[in-house]
């Protein structure tokens, strides 16, 4: 019998598309006649729109449209069509709505024409005039309007303030992170084809197909009427969450106009919407002598729009990640000038983990423990914030193997002990944690009279390896070969399913696809009941093996029946199911674990840093495609030492605007700022998570990576730089 | 982006007699076209000079080399007379953006980079730069890339060129021809200083093409070092780089060449502080010496004031790799 495909190391069943272009973008979608357009931005922060002079614009022949607030078609003028799946409280940004400027770079007017470059130009020459209004932008300085932010923060257990004045090492330290942008290598885009009757069929680059289907259906007023399509998407990190202004303006235009038309943003506009917030957190930190935790204290002030409250899970994971008898959590948000943020890679955990982990560092140092010893003596059976024990936990292992792999116990704990010429070695550490979410779930089963099972959800696939996956649980539930399982995803119309994101899709829509073909297994069975070979009479499905194309029975595996044979004699069968996550969750807290280890080499001198290094041992629960998972570590761990050592959306607060807007100045890290990154998945069973016992592995690997390679300076340099990125002028 | 005119000519003075007011040369285009799509230039027309006979490196009389003007940055670093002769510049431009960017890159497109200023690639900002009188934000603003020497009220942007620093170094010359003529122009003269007309970055007139570059015959092949200091490994402009190269007889420096990148709007030379370092011991002391001559002078803005002392110690260490025998 041949093995089952779920937790085997497959290719991509999409990558022969990818890498010969079949694999279509959103931008990608060819049409005759097709329109082009091209956003104009605005050039103040805040303010209102005095005058537009399209003239010279409209004149440039070819330009079929200049769109803005002043004749856009009608759109919805309350708040709750503009609410997608991932808003936050307040009032949403509307597109091209009114005169109202709420931020720089805020979309002004649409250039339609018949090709992209006469839009581009045409563009450029409608003259706006803005009447200016004082903005602010820089958090640090409007500390002072900073509001509690609306959300559930576990309540105080203990007193942390006794606590700390109790400690025998206190700390009170505040670290600091920028605004950081996703930069997917694919830009946004939509394609919007204007069908016969009004209908709109959308190609668009997003994380949810049926969040932008229902939105712009409660935008424009057109329940039913669209459709939208997103069988790939170039890579998201959480951008792709919520419908963007490219998707309202290609709608409105081809409404407009009645023709198909598509918006695709350049770089630059990448840098127009949303992004992961600036933070300032303050951690207090109390312990006895030996390193034991007595208290904590965590307080994270992030930035927000005017409009809209953006929160995520910052200060959370203190609370949960060591044992602690005192802890205080506190989260404020300060509405600035500015585009709401939005959720991206691992949000909250990302900066909330750095910060917490850099603390623990510092106390490792106060208390003279060794950092993973440190954990270790801290470590928490129970997530303490909801007082429940964990449906697995396999952080010990990751410690352990992670350690190990890294040759951690080489190390020498004084800072500045270990260097190779001009170069200073640094080896930090630090402890990763995600939750680990499930969410309802459709999933639809076919299998047709070809032989192939067909399984579909309107899920997404962001590079992530969804089509695989999937198509790994669906042919394993089925005792099918891959190559007789197709995977439908990216399509409005398909079984519903969540957002694309939280490393949830797994959980979710692969317990979905996992109980449609549970269902189906039954139909063949019933099915088969009503053929003529007795054999399986009175069987049941747990006396039955699916393998090899084959149903067999198990306590007589001579009695067999191919399920080709069973669709030639029934037809085709179809199972379509709805799947919650389980009752039994709700007596545990699920989480995903790592422990991440880095070597740096600082150049004493110079400051310049190398990351040389990086183990990241993970505690997912079974992981379904450890290659496709694999890559998505290392993607995680290449984008946390971007966020130690590069990344910054620079402000200049004066003009309320993000400078440094392109690949070129934005940095992210190359190839040559990367060393050895070697992941391992440690074996953690769980029974409770899912059915499948996978927990998803999406966001796990970014977090605790920047806090673990600050960590590894320390130990290089003596230097606790407390603000990212760690650029060499810091080092100095 | 703006419509233009485009033509093609085969010959230099037929490109030269092409050229018109609103006119620019382009030979690899990896900058001009960034530019045009960023409405920063909106020239009317473009003389593509790909097809002129510029593409040549020959040995002169004299003992130098002559690097036709298009010449691709990457032929050029590959290039084994540049290798054995002059691996300060091989090292320098390999230095400078990416494999596919070089490759496109030419010779004399590479002098005439312009600044990658936040302010002057942002069209919706002012910048004096881009627009004269206009105002320079960066001066207030996020002024971390910036200048530390020779900038002025106007303009605070920097050069950003690789290649040049090594070109300044070993005092290379600019061959150019234009209506009145073919001139040359001594390297330290081709860029220039900000004062009060940041829009001009050097001092070619109008319809000048750049034909060649010249090496003189040192290539201080044995002793020198191109280091260059960045928020990343590539891909990334230098905040602060160091051509160096010297000539040592005996632990004793006979010729001393420094030249500074990222730290102001043209390669930095101080003859005054190279000067200096002749006779002296090769050591760091010497060493700390010149660096302090070259940076005196230097002033920094909110967030560059890093680069002199970052400054101070690149010099320090690109003397002492120099020293210690141009790498491999």
């Amino acid at each position: 019998m041949s093995q089952s495909p779920v937790g085997q190391p497959l290719d991509r069943v999409d990558g022969p598309l990818k890498v010969t272009g079949q694999a279509r973008y959103a931008a990608e979608f060819p049409e005759a006649g097709l329109l082009y357009g091209s956003v104009v931005n605005s050039s103040i922060a805040r303010g209102r729109i005095i005058r537009i002079d399209a003239s010279a614009a409209e004149a440039v022949p070819g330009v079929e449209l200049v769109l803005t607030h002043q004749n856009r078609p009608p759109v919805a003028s309350y708040d709750e069509p503009y609410e997608d799946d991932d808003a936050g409280d307040g009032s949403p940004f509307r597109p091209l709505y009114n005169d109202r400027i709420l931020y720089s770079g805020q979309p002004v007017a649409l250039v339609v024409a018949d090709n992209l470059e006469l839009a581009r130009y045409a563009g450029s020459l409608v003259k706006i005039e803005y009447a200016s209004e004082p903005h602010h932008t820089d958090l640090r300085a409007r500390l002072d309007s900073a509001h509690q932010a609306e959300v559930d923060l576990p309540p105080p257990r203990g007193d942390a303030a006794q606590a700390l004045s109790e400690a025998d090492i206190r700390l009170d330290v505040e670290y600091s992170t920028p605004v950081e942008h996703h930069n997917p290598m694919e830009p946004h885009a939509s394609t919007v084809h204007y069908l016969a009757g009004g209908q709109l069929e959308i190609h668009d680059k997003t994380q949810g197909v049926q969040n932008c289907m229902r939105y712009l259906e409660g935008v424009f007023g057109m329940e039913g009427k669209i459709r939208v399509l997103a069988p790939f998407t170039g890579g998201a990190f959480g951008s792709g969450l919520r419908p963007q202004y490219q998707l309202v303006l290609a709608a409105m235009a081809a409404l407009k106009l009645k023709r198909s038309v598509r918006v695709a943003l350049k770089r630059q506009q990448m840098f127009t919407f949303g992004y992961r917030p600036r933070s300032i957190q303050r951690l207090s930190v109390g312990a006895d002598n030996t390193g034991r935790l007595q208290a904590l204290t965590h307080q994270a002030i992030g930035q927000t729009s005017t409009f809209e409250d953006f929160t995520e899970h910052e200060v959370e994971w203190t609370g949960m990640l060591y044992d602690c008898p005192n802890v205080k959590l506190d989260y404020q948000l300060v509405p600035l000038d500015v585009y709401t943020p939005l959720d991206m890679r691992a949000p909250g955990a990302a900066i909330g983990v750095y910060a917490l982990e850099c603390a623990m560092d510092e106390l490792a140092y106060a208390a003279n423990v060794d950092p993973l010893k440190l954990r270790l003596l801290n470590y928490s059976e129970r997530n303490q914030n909801q007082d429940k024990p964990y449906s697995s936990k396999a952080l010990r292992e990751c410690y352990q193997q992670g350690a190990e792999r890294f040759g951690w116990s080489r190390r020498s704990p004084e800072p500045r002990s270990m260097r190779e010429g001009n170069q200073l070695i640094g080896w930090g550490m630090a402890t990763g944690v995600w939750e680990a979410l499930q969410m309802p779930a459709s999933a639809k089963a076919r299998l047709g009279a070809d032989g192939k099972l067909v399984v579909s959800s309107a899920t997404a696939d962001i590079g992530t390896g969804t089509y695989t996956v999937m198509t790994q649980i669906a042919a394993s539930a089925l005792g099918l070969p891959m190559n007789r399982v197709d995977f439908q995803l990216g399509d409005s119309s398909l079984s519903t399913a969540p957002l694309e994101g939280g490393s949830a899709t797994v959980s979710s829509v692969g317990s979905a696809v996992q109980q449609a073909c549970a269902g189906l297994r039954q139909k063949l069975l019933d099915a088969v009941q009503q053929m003529p070979v007795s054999a399986f009479a009175g069987a049941r499905l747990d006396d039955i093996t699916f393998a090899d194309g084959s149903m067999t029975l198990t306590a007589d595996t001579q009695q067999s029946v191919e399920l080709a044979q069973i669709i030639a004699a029934a037809g085709e069968q179809e199972v379509e199911v709805s799947v919650e996550p389980g009752k039994e969750r709700d007596n545990y807290a699920t989480a995903t674990h790592s422990a991440v280890f880095i070597e740096v080499q600082v150049d004493e001198a110079l400051g310049t840093v190398k990351v040389s290094r990086a183990v990241s041992a993970i505690a997912a629960g079974r992981v379904v495609n450890p290659k496709t998972a694999g890559n998505q570590i290392v993607g995680g761990v290449v984008w946390g030492i971007g966020m130690a050592l590069h990344e910054e959306t620079q402000m200049d607060h004066n003009l309320g605007r993000f400078m440094n807007h392109n690949l070129s100045e934005y940095h992210i890290p190359v190839n040559a700022d990367i060393g050895a990154i070697d992941v391992l998945f440690v074996e953690e069973h769980d029974d409770v998570v899912n059915q499948l016992g996978s927990k998803g592995v999406g966001e796990i690997g970014i977090v605790g990576v920047a806090a673990a390679v600050a960590n590894a300076i320390y130990h290089a340099t003596g230097k606790r730089v407390r603000g990212l990125p760690i650029t060499l002028d810091k080092l100095l | 982006m703006n419509p233009f005119s485009y033509a093609r000519p085969t010959r230099i003075e037929e490109a030269i007699s092409l050229f018109g007011p609103q006119s620019r040369y382009i030979a690899g285009g990896t900058n001009l076209l960034d530019l045009m799509k960023e409405n920063v230039e909106r020239p009317e027309q473009l003389i593509d000079i790909t097809q002129l006979p510029l593409k040549s490196i020959e040995e002169t009389p004299e003992g130098g080399v002559r690097i036709g003007a298009l010449v691709s940055n990457a032929d050029l670093a590959w290039h084994a007379l540049i290798e054995r002769r002059y691996p300060l510049l091989a090292k320098a431009i390999l230095a400078g953006a990416s494999p596919q960017l070089r490759n496109m890159a030419s010779t004399g497109g590479n002098l005439l980079q312009r600044t990658r200023c936040y302010y002057f690639y942002d069209s919706t900002v002012p910048c004096n730069k881009r627009e004269r009188g206009s105002g320079c934000p960066a001066r207030d603003g996020l002024n971390r890339i910036h200048a530390i020497l020779g900038h002025s009220e106007q303009c605070i942007a920097v050069h950003p060129s690789d290649m040049c620093v090594a070109l300044a170094a070993l005092d290379a010359v600019v061959l150019v021809t234009g209506p009145q003529g073919e001139r040359r122009v001594d390297f330290r003269d081709f860029h220039r200083l900000p004062g009060d007309q940041p829009e001009r970055d050097n001092t070619l007139a109008d319809g000048e093409l750049i034909t060649a570059i010249e090496l003189p015959a040192a290539g201080y092949a044995e002793h020198s070092a191109y280091l260059k200091l960045r928020d990343r490994a590539s891909y990334a402009f230098a905040l602060v780089s160091v051509a160096a190269a010297l000539e040592i007889d005996g632990g004793i420096i006979r010729s001393a060449r420094i030249a500074l990148g990222g730290v102001a709007h043209k390669p930095w030379r101080c003859t005054e502080a190279e000067d200096a370092l002749v006779g002296e011991p090769a050591e760091q002391s010497a060493f700390e010496q010149a660096a302090q001559r070259i940076l005196q002078g230097a002033s920094g803005f909110e967030h560059n004031a890093f680069k002199i002392e970052l400054s101070q110690r690149a010099i320090v260490r690109a003397l002492t790799e120099a020293t210690e025998g141009t790498a491999a």
